[in-house]
């Protein structure tokens, strides 16, 4: 047996997408060496829990455990961050100096909640942002201090889960976003104003068209006060980031793959481009890290930060690297996820962007109850439920046919569904670093 | 319902939110381990203690979707 038959199989990152990764390559039938490596000194954890439940104080941080679902006989390498990868040689290097040898790689190291800047406001205590279990015991704990006033700053999905919770611990909670509406990038305007009035109804002081231009602390180094780019300031002793994420790439950096803040990006198959667009036989990547042409979007590139896709790219990807050069199958997936806030179970199939016409088909935005389905150019591509999931399955299947737009003309319980604009804000008002360089 | 007292470690469960279609199935058989909230949240603990098994392993065969899955195999069969 050859050294490199003995390296065998590496997966950077103990993530849900890492753990899928690794079931599966056992469960279709491989034998050899399997070492999984952790950033963090956690075996892997499941993420939606911890904006929801764990910042209620529901669940603790630690008992977000993802089941393993089939023996991995592995060998774990928790709490060390990779650092390098060195293609010639096979070598992932760890940061205490370990040279990890591999045979085939697996990326899965995920995304990075964005921090605040330091030079206005970062380093400051009470700056919290929401990522890992880690951060959210940290922020559980805070939150259950009592705070004067918890300040939120973005509100996509996070920002409104946290919020959502703030409000059930009684809280005073002000939460602000450069667009007009919460979720207004994922969802459009249109559909975010119904997030807008939960927040409303829910006490939470929204702010839209805001951007915070830093936070000032007191004496102790803890932050007080943020000031906004108007001029105005609101006093917080809490502050949630929550400005979205950039992809855990920067290990990369030097290793000859097109990788980036946006992700390393991928062949169909889930294999590594070279910077040479070639893709390398030995290198995978799923979940939020990898950068993949989409096939029910025509193959434009797309990184999907979402739950079900760690799991099936994990699968597929795993899947790709136990079969040979002629048996890369690509990988078609439809993103979908789910929220849970202020009451309501919010559900979407599908990409929105560059979505022209939104109708609502089942229910009403007044009542909080609706499906309302995305079209672009006449075609369906994305759909959202909010409580009323048994309808969306029905829509992906729509979308994945290219069904027109709307799909489902006869099923509605209204005569005439409601059509609006989606109401998305231009790509420029929607930069997350338009929060920290405003 | 606690996640916090007599957790058994070989005990954990997720249940796909995507594939969930809030039947409630789960609730049924194991109250003690699945609430739904308001039209169709369903709010679970994800470590339950030990003595819940058998209920969760009902509720499992129960979800009409197929979107509970449940620890089985063990931590001590990985390598050193």
């Amino acid at each position: 047996m050859s050294a490199a038959e003995l390296a065998g199989i590496v997966v950077v990152g103990a993530s849900l997408a890492g753990l899928r990764g690794a079931e599966a390559l056992r469960r279709g039938g491989y034998e050899g060496p399997l070492t999984i490596v952790g950033a963090e000194p956690h075996r892997p954890y499941d993420r939606p829990p911890l904006s929801k439940h764990v910042l209620a104080g529901e669940l603790a941080a630690d008992a977000t455990g993802l089941p393993a679902l089939a023996p991995l006989r592995a060998r774990w390498r928790l709490g060390q961050p990779t650092v390098g990868l060195d293609r010639a040689d096979r070598i992932v290097r760890l940061a205490d100096g370990t040279r990890l040898a591999y045979d085939r790689l697996l990326v899965a190291t995920g995304a990075e909640a964005r921090p605040w800047p330091a030079p206005t406001g970062g380093t400051l205590t009470g700056v919290f942002t929401l990522r890992g279990r880690d951060d959210a015991a940290a922020l559980r704990a805070a939150l259950a201090a009592g705070p004067r006033r918890v300040l939120i700053v973005g509100a996509g999905l996070i920002g409104c889960e946290a919020a959502s919770c703030c409000r059930d611990l009684g809280l005073a909670v002000t939460v602000v976003d450069p667009n007009p509406t919460p979720l207004a990038r994922s969802l459009g305007t249109g559909i975010g104003g119904v997030i807008a009035a939960c927040l409303r109804d829910a006490g939470v002081a929204f702010r839209p068209g805001t951007q915070v231009r830093a936070f000032e602390g007191d004496g102790a180094g803890h932050v007080v006060r943020a000031r906004f780019a108007d001029g105005g300031a609101i006093e917080a002793d809490l502050v949630i980031a929550a400005l979205g994420a950039t992809r855990a790439t920067g290990w990369l950096a030097g290793a000859g793959l097109r990788a980036d803040a946006g992700g390393l990006t991928c062949d169909a198959a889930c294999r590594a481009l070279a910077a040479d667009g070639t893709p390398c036989p030995d290198i995978y990547a799923a979940g939020d890290v990898a950068r993949w042409p989409i096939p029910v979007y025509g193959g434009r590139l797309v990184s999907v930060e979402h739950w079900g896709n760690a799991v099936e790219q994990a699968g597929h990807a795993a899947r790709n690297m136990l079969a040979g050069p002629d048996d890369q199958r690509p990988y078609a997936h439809l993103p979908a996820y789910w929220s849970s806030q202020f009451g309501i179970n919010i559900k979407a199939v599908g990409l929105t962007d560059g979505a022209d016409s939104v109708a609502v088909v089942q229910g009403s935005r007044a009542s909080r109850r609706f499906l309302a389905v995305y079209g672009r150019a006449g075609q369906t591509i994305a759909a959202v439920s909010f409580d009323q999931a048994r309808w969306l399955p029905a829509y992906a299947d729509a979308i994945l046919a290219g069904r027109p737009f709307p799909p489902i003309r006869d099923a509605t319980d209204r005569a005439r569904p409601e059509s609006l604009a989606p109401g998305f804000p231009s790509p420029r008002a929607v930069s997350a670093d338009e929060f920290a360089h405003a | 319902m606690s996640a916090s007292d007599g957790r058994d470690p070989a005990l954990r469960i997720v249940v796909d939110l995507n594939r969930c279609q809030g039947y409630a199935q789960c609730c049924y058989a194991a109250p003690g381990a699945f609430v739904l909230r308001g039209h169709e949240i369903l709010f679970y603990d994800p470590s339950p203690p030990a003595h819940r098994r058998g209920e969760i392993e009902r509720a499992v065969l129960a979800c009409p979707v197929r979107a509970i899955a449940v620890q089985t195999a063990a931590d001590e069969e990985d390598v050193a």
